[in-house]
């Protein structure tokens, strides 16, 4: 147990002192100090409680992504069947109830149409299963259902891409160091260190920012609209500046539009008539040449521009517009019209996110609670140092140097891993503290006893570290069962704590064992003591 | 140096003499805990109820105005607001209920938090907004769920480690005072009415980890001593046990006091309830490894027989050969 070959000691001294330089640069850091730029500078994160910043938790609705495979599906089953040689003719389409169901005019067609249909469908997750399931009833009805492994597949990339366009918005906000991160099959964590005010970020992130350009029907009777009811083939959408155009909603022709998605460029301006803050919009190629085609097929025509289910403005167009570049009007102020702008680049969310959790911390409580538990953190271990060295002597100073170095290396570890320092991190911190010295205590006092019954030196220490590993051992690993259940089920600054805890569960061992068991041993062989003061 | 000797040699202390007492005061204390959790109930914070919190520091003053507070907020229309001192007497949280409808619109819980911090730094320019959280009530209870299940599965977990390691009376004693200072930690929260938030269940799981240490310590020694004296009678072997690990436990205590005792006066206001439930943790925990898992493995009657391996056949014919030779 004692004995310790100058390979080992080597090592042990080269893993402690590595770890423990790791924490300079923190320590640097909170203590004002210049880290000189050349030297590596892994740093200890700072968690939003300590740092002051915005915590926001997104939720999306999957419904949401259901409804609008359905209704995606239906267009490009319409648009294939009527694409295909000789057209397959189809009626009552409906997808009323979770499915795509229509009727074939042809009975005979049955075949052909499901040969063109299945190549809608696409693979599905890892058991070979199709994203839509097709059925042919009653001879002359194809019922598409959505399966299960599809609806995954399709939250799944919603999801991704939601959270790529969260992460555009928010770097475009030119903030430092968000954490996006989706959880769970259906919300994305957003955090946001040193944002004051997280208003501005909420408005971007409730921005679906789904633009649409639908052909009014201007058969619509006025007398319907005011009652709700919706023409054949239409869909009612309010305005959104109801102030302005009145509560009464405007009738779109459903099928038929394009969408705003295929944009290269958005910017806010300002309109040269009136000056009013405008959006104006470039689009790509493929998206210039769709609105182009809508634009010339439908000159002296109104059409509505749609922004996330509310019309903006319903402008009649005067000439087609080929140049790909268009502009919205629609009683913006200087500050929405740079936000639609933002949200338009970064590309429309797939589906709409709430907001269902939040959690802001001004950055003074914070700096408060640092320097208050870096000075509960002094005293403390002050005050430990001092007693364990009055009560073990000698044994004592060993395991004060061990609980210096395992300060040290626990902030090493955490800057290394990159991890975050919460607030009741700290308290874990100082925790650790008053539990890493139980080891050396429960080591120490198994010395004395030893001593007493009789044994000899060496063989007292060697039976005081043998005998209290064990008990040592298992407390350790009940804490790290607490621990990893916390962490597993906790959520933000509760994980942390738990990462603060298994590191210095961890390296607490290290220390308080392994290192004064070096070190003694190594005094026992210089001093060869006849007697052990402990 | 004469070295620090905080529990004398050959300490000798019946402590087992007093378990039955002892254990029926543990159990009133569980009833009562339990009794005070049920008809006082936690004070739960926004993490578990949902809600909306509000953290105002008055820089200027040296005591917040609560009651000027909460006539100004309820003026707002927005409901009657739960306000409460933290950490200093000049920092308080406000608590409201979520708006109606701010399920389905975020605005809604955003205009309500505005409404309310501009009302009271109009009133009070001394005022500093440190923290606005606002959480669902459908993420509100999920939290909720999953905190207690990270509880109860912790104090399983542990305990069927405990039972792997040492044996079934051990973990059922190890369950027990887990048990026993999970309660009283609760009790303690609902009879102060301290805020029982997300914090305050891993102040609890930390303390079941922690308190379960002097278990340990207590249970290792005793199966030590189960081996080495197997005709003792138990209770007198499980004095022996604690008492020989009696300097560590203070020892431990102290420290641990120490550096709790810095974070409660020193460290950061706003995790004082944090730092009570741990300390409070601690001490019941050194308290309920004495007087609840020791005296419980009397009643269940644990044996040496448990950790002294039998003797497989081979093993016997070594011995005869021995003992023959």
């Amino acid at each position: 147990m004692l004995d310790f070959p100058r390979w080992k000691q080597v090592w042990l001294w080269a893993v402690t002192l590595v770890l423990a330089a790791a924490a300079l640069p923190s320590i640097f850091s909170v203590a004002g100090l210049p880290w000189p730029s050349a030297l590596p500078s892994p740093k200890v994160n700072l968690g939003l409680d300590l740092a002051g910043g915005s915590h926001l938790l997104l939720e999306a609705d999957p419904e949401q992504v259901k409804r609008q495979r359905l209704d995606s599906m239906e267009e490009e089953v319409r648009n294939r069947l009527k694409a295909a040689d000789p057209q397959i003719q189809i009626g009552d389409i409906s997808t009323a109830d979770g499915t795509v169901s229509f009727i074939l005019a042809d009975p005979t067609r049955v075949d052909a149409a499901r040969e063109q249909l299945q190549t809608l469908t696409r693979g599905a997750g890892m058991s070979g299963q199709r994203d839509w399931d097709l059925q042919v009833v009653d001879g002359n009805r194809i019922v598409m259902t959505p399966t299960q492994a599809g609806i995954d597949q399709a939250v799944t990339q919603a999801m991704q891409t939601a959270t790529e366009v969260v992460r555009k918005r928010i770097d475009s906000l030119g903030t430092r160091e968000p954490t996006i991160i989706r959880q769970g099959n259906d919300r994305i964590v957003v955090q946001v260190p040193g944002l004051k005010d997280p208003t501005a970020l909420k408005n971007l992130l409730g921005q679906t920012a789904k633009l649409e350009f639908k052909l009014v029907d201007t058969n619509a009777l006025p007398s319907d609209l005011q009652q709700g009811i919706v023409p054949p083939g239409d869909e009612l959408v309010p305005y959104q500046d109801t102030a302005r155009f009145g509560t009464v909603p405007i009738a779109v022709k459903r099928l038929g539009g394009i969408k705003g998605d295929q944009l290269s460029n958005a910017q806010p301006g300002n309109d040269d008539r009136n000056n009013q803050p405008i959006v104006s919009i470039t689009f790509d190629q493929q998206g210039g040449a769709k609105f182009a085609k809508l634009t010339t097929e439908n000159v002296k025509k109104p059409f509505a521009i749609i922004l996330d289910g509310k019309v903006l403005s319903a402008p009649v167009i005067e000439e087609p517009i080929i140049g790909g570049t268009a502009r919205i009007s629609g009683s913006f102020t200087a500050e929405s019209a740079n936000q639609l702008a933002i949200a338009l680049r970064s590309g429309a969310l797939p589906v709409d996110l709430k907001v269902v959790e939040e959690r802001s911390v001004g950055p003074d409580l914070g700096a408060d609670s640092i320097h208050k538990g870096m000075v509960a953190m002094g005293v403390g271990t002050l005050a430990v140092v001092l007693l364990i060295f009055f009560t073990y002597g000698r044994f004592g100073a060993y395991a004060d140097l061990a609980l210096v170095f395992n300060v040290m290396m626990i902030l090493g570890v955490m800057a290394i891993l990159g991890t975050t320092l919460t607030l009741p991190g700290i308290a874990g911190f100082v925790l650790t503290i008053g539990a890493a010295v139980d080891a050396n205590v429960l080591i120490n006092e198994r010395i004395r006893e030893e001593r007493k019954r009789g044994r000899r030196v060496v063989q007292a220490v060697e039976f005081g570290y043998k005998e209290a590993s064990r008990a040592i051992f298992d407390a350790n690993i009940t804490n790290i069962i607490a621990a990893a259940l916390m962490f597993i089920f906790g959520s933000g600054p509760v994980k942390g704590f738990a990462v603060v805890l298994v590191i210095g569960i961890v390296t607490s061992v290290f220390t308080a064992v392994t290192l004064t068991r070096m070190w003694v041993a190594g005094w026992l062989r210089r001093a060869r003591p006849q007697d052990l003061h402990i | 140096m004469r070295l620090l000797k905080l529990v004398p040699d050959d300490t000798n202390i019946h402590f087992l003499k007093w378990r039955v007492p002892f254990f029926v005061v543990s159990i009133f204390l569980i009833l009562a805990s339990w009794g005070a959790v049920l008809t006082m109930g936690l004070n739960l914070g926004v993490d578990f109820i949902g809600g909306q919190m509000i953290r105002v520091t008055f820089t200027q003053s040296a005591e917040a105005p609560v009651a000027q507070l909460r006539g100004e907020v309820e003026k707002l229309g927005y409901g009657e607001p739960t306000i409460q001192r933290f950490g200093q007497p000049n920092q308080v949280s406000i608590r409201m209920k979520l708006p109606h409808g701010s399920e389905s619109d975020a605005g809604k819980s955003e205009a309500m938090a505005k409404t309310i911090t501009a009302a009271i730094q109009k009133a009070h320019p001394d005022a500093r907004v440190d923290g606005v959280d606002s959480v669902s009530g459908k993420v509100s209870g999920e939290l909720f769920r999953t905190g207690m299940l990270a509880l109860g599965l912790a104090m399983i977990a542990i305990s069927i480690y405990i039972w792997l390691r040492f044996e079934w009376q051990f973990g059922v004693g190890a369950l027990f005072s887990l048990f026993h200072d999970v309660s009283l930690t609760l009790g303690m929260f609902a009879i102060t009415q301290m805020e029982f938030d997300l914090n305050i269940v891993a102040a609890i799981l930390t303390l079941i980890g922690y308190s379960l240490n002097d278990t340990i310590v207590v249970y290792d020694r005793v199966r030590e001593n189960l081996k080495k004296f197997r005709r003792m009678p138990l209770p007198e072997l499980l004095d022996l046990s604690v008492n020989e690990t009696l300097a560590r436990t203070v020892m431990t205590s102290l420290t641990m006091l120490i550096t709790l005792t810095a974070l409660l006066l020193l460290g950061p206001k706003v995790i004082f309830g944090f730092t009570a439930a741990i300390t409070l943790g601690i001490f019941v925990g050194t308290y309920s490894s004495i007087y609840m898992a020791a005296p419980i493995l009397v009643w269940l009657k644990v044996t040496s027989n448990s950790f002294v391996p039998t003797e497989t056949a081979l093993e016997k014919q070594e011995r005869l050969a021995r003992e023959g030779r």
